[in-house]
């Protein structure tokens, strides 16, 4: 650790309002129509929940209102992607995947098809509806499926570039956002290159690798490290597969320490594919913010992240360990 | 349109494909591949508007179909070799390490004909509607037609695609029930009665029409039919009566031939009830 307590290390983070992630998608959702004519979208009977509400407007012969048959929904966007359009298709993160895996795993992942799989209301964060709802396996199910891609945007704004960059890939995606209403942080209309960390922060002290909300809790926590003394370098990883292998290791040579946060179950999350990086490759101190092999429960998000030690001050506690085992 | 004989006699080789595949890797599952052969002989062969050496995913401007039982694949691959997709000899390659034609179907292998996975069931349904939806679309007016075993009805997916289409108006959309009555376990009267399977197409909305499987005057009378009754608000569901390994004496009406592969014995007894008509693989 280097002696830093006399000054202030981290670059400084301002927001001027807090929106849903899932508006981003919305957003994004009605731009990539206006863009490309293939474009369709598909709903489960949560047009509201999911913002997909514009594109239905604007495009009500590309929309596709299928009920709540998600395993439905699964196959026909399936056979549209055959067809040659770019199928969007929108529910709960839980019914996006556990619900429908062998449908996404047959007939999407394995048939290698050009699918967007769009998952509002991913994690605890959704608050009040308890542990029905709440998926923390879904990054596992899905970064296990071999083709598929997963994305796990921090905000409004990255949440809005990242449907527009799925549009442009051609292949299964399963792209995760949420319900509550977060800080926006990251720059309008920026690029978003899919399997591309961001550099949030560079330091020297220790990794903190977040993904989805937990990005705006790493940059509170690596102000709080600043004064202490410990510069954080935080790295915002929205995609957690492809992961990017090359910025992760360049970071922990550095560094020689990690924490990493997500709003997921420990098992089968980005901890876990970072930390079988590091172990094939470099291995390293790593501590985990996570959620550890539990369901979750009914509450307002910000009591639940708390209760399930999802917090700054957890990412805090984890650097001030994770240094030490260096 | 190719004479009801050529027809028959397509069905008899693809047969014998069937059963030599099956029987070279002891493993597959001969008895809903015998009895769907004519059925689908004839899409290939007759009804099916399609460029098989100009294989497409999108198949704009052409009839498509999905095989959703993915189990009789010997049957499909046998039928897409001999109407041109790919060459006939890879037919010898079925089942076996580093094949394009896998146990069940897949385009992982980039295999022309095929469009999706299928194997575990209840999902093409699904696929196909997505797949008219793209060509309504398109205004492309070409059908997609799908085959589904009686047994696979077991999955509630199929119901709500049942739904769907019928509540969605998918009116280009033909499917097929094998509905030889049998499954792995027994009788699906036993396994899971279905019921009145035409009431309950009808209730969801679909035009039904009823049609002998295994009788190549009756599948083109009635497919005809069907294709008549497309582009009139409603789905077309086609009970199709068959027999389980049929052309096969031994073979037919029993549910053990679900999944089980001939003996030496038993393959020279079955080729020789089915003359080899086109030439082996």
């Amino acid at each position: 650790m280097t002696n830093r307590i006399d000054y202030y290390t981290m670059k400084k983070y301002t927001y001027t309002e807090k929106k849903d992630t899932r508006s981003g998608f919305g957003a994004g959702l009605l731009e990539a129509g206006k863009k490309n004519p293939n474009v369709v979208a598909l709903c489960a009977d949560l047009i509201g929940s999911l913002k997909m509400g514009d594109f239905k407007e604007e495009f009500p012969d590309r929309f596709f209102q299928v009920g709540i048959a998600e395993a439905n929904m699964i196959g026909i966007a399936t056979g549209l992607a055959i067809g040659g359009k770019i199928p969007f298709t929108g529910t709960f993160a839980n019914f996006s995947t556990a619900r429908v895996l062998d449908q996404v795993r047959q007939s999407v992942a394995y048939s290698n098809k050009n699918v967007k799989i769009c998952a509002s209301h991913a994690g605890l964060t959704l608050g009040e509806d308890g542990a029905t709802h709440q998926t923390m396996e879904d990054i596992s199910m899905m970064k296990n499926l071999p083709n598929m891609v997963v994305i796990n945007p921090c905000d409004y704004n990255q949440t809005k570039a990242a449907t527009l960059a799925i549009m442009d890939y051609v292949g299964p995606v399963y792209l995760r956002f949420g319900r509550p209403k977060v800080p926006v942080f990251t720059p309008e209309n920026q690029e978003f290159v899919i399997g591309k960390a961001l550099m949030i922060n560079e330091g020297a002290d220790v990794s903190i690798f977040a993904t989805g909300h937990m990005v705006w809790k790493a940059i509170e926590a690596g102000e709080l490290l600043a004064e202490q003394g410990i510069d954080a370098e935080i790295i915002d990883i929205h995609t957690i597969k492809p992961l990017d292998n090359e910025a992760i290791l360049k970071s922990v040579a550095k560094t020689k320490s990690v924490v990493t946060a997500e709003e997921h179950l420990r098992n089968g999350g980005l901890g876990d594919s970072i930390a079988q990086l590091l172990a094939l490759n470099n291995p390293t101190p790593i501590e985990m913010v996570a959620v550890d092999d539990k369901f979750g429960e009914s509450g307002t998000p910000d009591e639940l992240m708390t209760k399930y030690g999802l917090d700054t001050i957890d990412i805090v506690n984890a650097a001030l360990k994770v240094v030490k085992r260096k | 349109m190719t004479e009801i004989k050529q027809l028959q006699d397509f069905a008899t080789q693809v047969r014998r494909d069937i059963l030599r595949m099956i029987h070279a890797v002891s493993s597959g599952h001969p008895g809903g591949s015998l009895g769907a052969a004519d059925f689908v002989t004839a899409l290939y062969q007759n009804i099916m508007d399609q460029s098989p050496s100009d294989f497409t995913m999108e198949a704009k401007g052409e009839d498509v179909f999905y095989l959703s039982n993915g189990h009789t694949s010997a049957m499909w691959y046998s039928i897409l070799a001999r109407s041109g997709y790919f060459p006939i000899a890879e037919l010898g390659t079925f089942r076996k390490i580093n094949s394009r034609l896998q146990g069940h179907p897949t385009t992982a292998e980039g295999l022309e004909g095929i469009r999706v996975a299928s194997g575990s069931l209840g999902q093409g349904l699904s696929v196909a509607i997505g797949h008219a939806q793209a060509k309504k679309l398109d205004g492309d007016n070409h059908i997609v037609y799908t085959l589904h075993g009686d047994g696979e009805l077991d999955e509630g997916q199929i119901w709500e695609a049942a739904m769907y289409a019928g509540a969605k108006k998918v009116d280009k959309l033909i499917s097929t029930i094998d509905y030889n009555k049998k499954q792995i376990d027994g009788p699906t009267d036993v396994v899971m009665n279905l019921g009145d399977l035409g009431a309950k197409w009808e209730a969801f909305g679909w035009h039904v029409l009823q049609m002998n499987g295994n009788d190549m005057s009756d599948i083109l009378k009635v497919m005809a039919e069907a294709k008549a009754a497309t582009g009139k608000g409603k789905p077309i569901l086609v009970l199709m009566h068959t027999q389980m390994g049929y052309g096969v004496d031994f073979m037919m009406g029993d549910h053990k031939w679900h999944g089980t592969a001939p003996s030496d014995q038993q393959l020279a007894d079955a080729l020789a009830q089915l003359p080899e008509t086109l030439g082996d693989y």
